[in-house]
């Protein structure tokens, strides 16, 4: 009874997602306030729906309804109730109603912020929103119903995957889930704009927070994946450049390009065509991740199970949603012509080269992240592209880009001396200059080329962002920094240290595979790990064995890790999980894995030094976009322009 | 002037640098017939088909297996040193990755496994059913 | 004018890739199988270890040969339509595949059994025979023993209607030898 009542609120919502995406569109077009009107309380309704129908789905789910297809697929009645209710998005159908959940929300939230933008303006973006929403509401109903029955019902269920078993299942996908979808705002708020006829700084003004607000979802997602991972799968790696998570990252290069975009467009009118083609290219992106994590066409550890029905649906969504404003775009783009010059040292020109950079660096990940497909299809065999290449691809533009984000940071808007910006960041660049190359040798004794420019790299960018908060809070000169500025200087810190903690854990990780007995010793980057052997371990629904390791530096007992083999009885299969132990200098991580006979057991160990500012600075970036958001400027904005615009309505708003 | 021949030096530079690192870091997916057949490369690639029951052979105590990846029609001796992937079981599909040794053996640097029970990777999919092609065409 | 269309342009070539791209891996691969005879097999049955059921036992007459385990959810989604089908006289063979024979007997005593007879495949050999890379999997098999059709995931009624039928039909349409004596599907 529950579950249909579920799928019936999933109907009621695509019916007023229907009436969203038609009448404030044709009521914008046509001059109508009643249809215009329409639109907030379409989204609310819609909203209203949908959390009934997300509601119900869990409450299947808790209440072990194994009735359900999808309940028995992912769940069991030995599974803990957190995860019972984290299961709901362990699978591709429950996902894709979590997919919704959160457009809901973003679409109310927008409809609830938008007050202060012209009404022709603000219905078009919940039009535009309304549109997606009807799209992946049908493509849920249709490909993907959650509630499908299974009769008779079985006993008990599958079992939720092993792999997914684990506390961050309750932040990681949902924060993906946010930033991802999030983009659909952005999007509609330049294909509102296209349709308007007009795109100014006022618009860039409106749709910048919420680009941001995307942003620092859509970057601790990321980074959430990352780090679970990490700790989650026991091989110590971190990042996989797996379609998948290439698929959230190609939207995130995107979207930083285009924040720091609307930055320029808002500041100085320019930039338009940049901003709309990043806005509608991440949203796409992000649509395209949703494609290829779910057709089948490419093989990752991430993807679902595969369907190709399901994929050509996606794929005619992202057609229309991506070639419909690229149409749009061809036929409008004139309008769009700038309004202002920049000179070759000011802060637009550094801007431009940001855009092109991150939009070269998102394309190479897009081209190694297709290519086996493209091979394929072409017919030339089955082919995979290795980690080497995206590492050295990404490097290639992402290395000057920091080099010239420290600079460009204190460049100044149209024009500036050359001289004066050097005279400035000399001496950060001298410090950074000067430890870069010299700690590495001194902890390390040896540094590659690569390994002295990156760490140089990284300083400088981490010197150049904290010049001005030195500035004015340790010598007390120069202007108070707003919000925005020390948003900015505490993002760009953070990329500083995620540069940092990219290039000494991938130059100075050290890892071996052992096959250990008790009682013997192993000899790992600076540290004695002791095996203490092995021994059982029941829980709810796994067995283990548990294998413990004594650390020692210098003699001195650090910690006791403790590493197990797991199988959980259900699903039967094996997982590892690794014991970390976590200081902010370096990770010690162990990993058991199988016996090797002999009473001896396989065993991953591994230090890796600096491993947490791989975390740490995209977690200060996202600070930084928290302080950028709550910029005054943004707050004036909302009670500045209540502009009575109907009036002064847009030309060719057809 | 000066400014768009930097640029498009620049960009010829890059792309020179991307289509090196594609190429040197593309591996290509074989089979065990087409090992059979004599069309393995002699750079680094991925083989993949079933690991067949009752092939793998561990040296007591040691890290180094021996196992035999087959598509049903042929059949690859493989050997690697490591730990073995969670999923990684005989009966079940596996790719890995690494060149040919001598004496016919495949020495693997890297071994993927199946990803979940009902899952396995479509290029062992798609060589099984190749295989059962070719032995039916030679029939 | 015609740079405005530049982004429109690739992305319709991207596009293009991925729509070839989804028809490189469907879903229901065309089995190597189709077009040739059944592989031999002899097997215990699952109802009785010491009977033995096999290859001949299938041919002559048009079937279908559905694999299934307890440890299988989706086959149990399928099931009904199974007992639907045989219900409306369409034989059923079953390839019960790396199952606990005490589970499946208990399943079918339960949930219904749609089978003529059930093979028990403990190690899976036949099944990798017949090239079943998941369950569940049904295979409709011609009067003459030849493989006329393979779907991969659960059997439901649009699939019988659009894919396996018009095969039936097909082969029946010359001759009814060997043809299943098909009432019309009953409700539920």
């Amino acid at each position: 009874m529950i579950p249909e009542i579920g799928q019936f609120s999933l109907v009621l919502a695509l019916c007023l997602a229907l009436v969203q995406a038609t009448l404030p569109l044709a009521g914008a077009a046509t001059g109508r306030a009643d249809w215009m009107a329409l639109a907030r309380p379409a989204a609310a309704g819609q909203f209203v729906f949908i959390v009934i129908a997300f509601a119900t789905l869990e409450y299947a789910f808790l209440n072990d309804d194994f009735s359900v297809l999808f309940v028995a697929q992912h769940s069991n009645s030995a599974l803990p109730a957190f995860y019972k209710f984290t299961a709901a998005w362990g699978g591709h159908e429950g996902s894709m109603l979590f997919w919704i959940t959160v457009l809901a929300i973003w679409t109310l939230a927008v409809a609830a912020g938008s007050r202060s933008q012209p009404e022709e303006f603000a219905s078009r973006v919940l039009g535009v929103l309304g549109i997606v929403s009807a799209g992946i509401i049908a493509f849920a109903l249709f490909t993907s119903n959650p509630f499908i029955r299974l009769a008779p019902t079985p006993a008990d269920g599958n079992d939720l995957n092993p792999l997914l078993q684990d506390p961050g299942m309750i932040i990681h996908p949902p924060t993906l889930y946010v930033g991802y979808v999030g983009m659909a705002v952005p999007f509609a708020f330049a294909v509102a704009a296209l349709l308007t006829g007009r795109l100014d700084k006022n618009w860039a003004k409106w749709t910048r927070p919420w680009t941001v607000a995307a942003w620092i979802f859509l970057t601790c997602g990321i980074t959430l994946g990352s780090w679970w991972s990490y700790y989650e799968l026991g091989w110590g790696g971190w990042w996989f450049w797996d379609p998948v998570e290439n698929s959230s990252f190609m939207p995130w290069l995107l979207a930083t390009a285009l924040l720091h975009s609307l930055a320029v467009t808002e500041r100085r009118g320019i930039f338009k065509s940049w901003t709309v083609l990043l806005a509608i290219a991440a949203f796409s992106l992000s649509l395209l991740g949703t494609f290829l994590t779910r057709s089948g066409v490419l093989v990752s550890v991430h993807a679902f199970a595969a369907d190709p029905t399901r994929g050509l649906f996606i794929l005619g969504l992202l057609a229309a949603y991506s070639g419909g404003p690229l149409l749009l775009y061809a036929f409008r783009a004139r309008s769009l012509e700038a309004e202002g010059g920049f000179k070759l040292v000011s802060r637009e020109a550094f801007l431009l080269a940001n855009n092109i950079l991150l939009v070269i660096a998102a394309v190479t990940v897009l081209f190694g992240t297709l290519s086996p497909l493209i091979v394929d299809a072409l017919g030339y065999g089955k082919i995979s592209v290795g980690p080497p290449y995206f590492d050295a691809m990404f490097l290639l533009p992402m290395l000057p880009l920091a080099v010239l984000l420290g600079v460009g940071m204190h460049s100044i808007w149209r024009t500036m001396s050359g001289a004066s910006l050097l005279q400035r960041l000399v001496w950060p660049a001298g410090i950074a200059a000067a430890l870069g190359v010299t700690v590495p040798l001194i902890f390390y004794g040896h540094a590659s080329l690569l390994t002295s420019v990156a760490s140089v790299v990284g300083l400088w960018v981490c010197a150049a962002a904290l010049l001005d908060p030195l500035r004015k809070w340790v010598l007390r000169e120069g202007a108070p920094l707003t919000r925005a500025q020390i948003g900015m200087c505490l993002a760009h810190f953070g990329v500083g240290v995620f540069i940092l903690g990219a290039t000494f854990v991938s130059a100075y990780t050290v890892e071996t595979e052992v096959s250990a007995r008790a009682g013997e010793h192993f000899q790992v980057g600076g540290y004695d790990f002791l095996f203490r052997g092995v021994k059982p371990v029941e829980s709810a629904n796994f067995s283990a064995e548990e294998g413990e390791f004594e650390v020692r530096k210098g003699g001195r007992l650090v910690t006791v890790l403790a590493s197990q083999q797991r199988v959980y009885r259900v699903q039967q299969t094996p997982t590892t999980e690794a014991a970390i132990d976590s200081r902010i200098g370096r990770d010690v991580f162990v990993a058991l894995s199988k016996p090797v006979g002999d009473n001896a057991w396989a065993a991953r160990i591994q230090v890796k030094p600096l491993i947490r500012f791989l975390w740490l600075g995209p977690l200060l970036m996202a600070l930084g976009g928290i302080f950028t958001v709550l910029d005054r400027r943004y707050r004036l904005a909302i009670r500045e322009s209540t502009v009575p615009s109907r009036s002064a309505a847009a030309p060719g708003s057809t | 002037m000066l400014l768009i021949g930097l640029v498009l030096a620049g960009v010829a530079v890059a792309a020179t640098f991307a289509i090196r690192a594609f190429q040197e870091n593309l591996t290509y997916f074989i089979t065990p017939s087409q090992v059979a057949a004599g069309q393995a490369p002699t750079r680094s690639f991925r083989l993949g088909g079933l690991v067949l029951d009752d092939s793998l052979k561990r040296e007591p105590g040691s890290l180094t297996v021996h196992f035999v990846v087959s598509d049903l029609a042929n059949s690859v001796p493989v050997q690697y040193t490591g730990v073995l992937p969670d999923l990684f079981k005989e009966g079940k599909g596996a790719v890995v990755r690494g060149r040919m040794g001598e004496g016919g053996e495949f020495r693997a640097e890297e071994v993927i496994a199946k990803h979940d029970e009902n899952y396995e990777p479509p290029e062992v999919t798609d060589a099984l059913a190749k295989a059962k092609k070719r032995t039916a065409v030679a029939e | 004018m015609w740079r405005y269309l530049i982004p429109l342009a690739l992305f319709v070539v991207v596009a293009a890739f991925l729509l070839r791209g989804l028809n490189l891996h469907p879903n229901e691969v065309p089995s190597a199988l189709i077009g040739k005879q059944i592989p031999e097999f002899a097997l215990p049955t699952l109802a009785d270890a010491d009977a033995k059921i096999g290859s001949q036992d299938i041919a002559g007459k048009i079937a279908l040969v559905n694999v299934w385990a307890t440890w299988c959810i989706e086959c149990r989604h399928e099931h009904g339509f199974l007992i639907t089908l045989a219900k409306s006289g369409m034989p059923i063979y079953g390839l019960n595949l790396k199952d606990d024979r005490p589970a499946a007997l208990g399943w079918l005593a339960s949930l219904g059994n749609p089978y003529v007879a059930s093979a028990f495949d403990a190690d899976g050999t036949v099944a990798l025979d017949w090239g079943v890379t998941a369950a569940p999997e049904t295979f409709l098999i011609g009067r003459d023993g030849k493989v006329l059709f393979k779907h991969i995931s659960p059997l439901t009624a649009q699939v019988w209607q659009h894919d396996f039928l018009p095969l039936i039909q097909a082969q029946c349409r010359a001759s009814d030898a060997g043809c299943p004596r098909l009432t019309a599907l009953a409700a539920r």
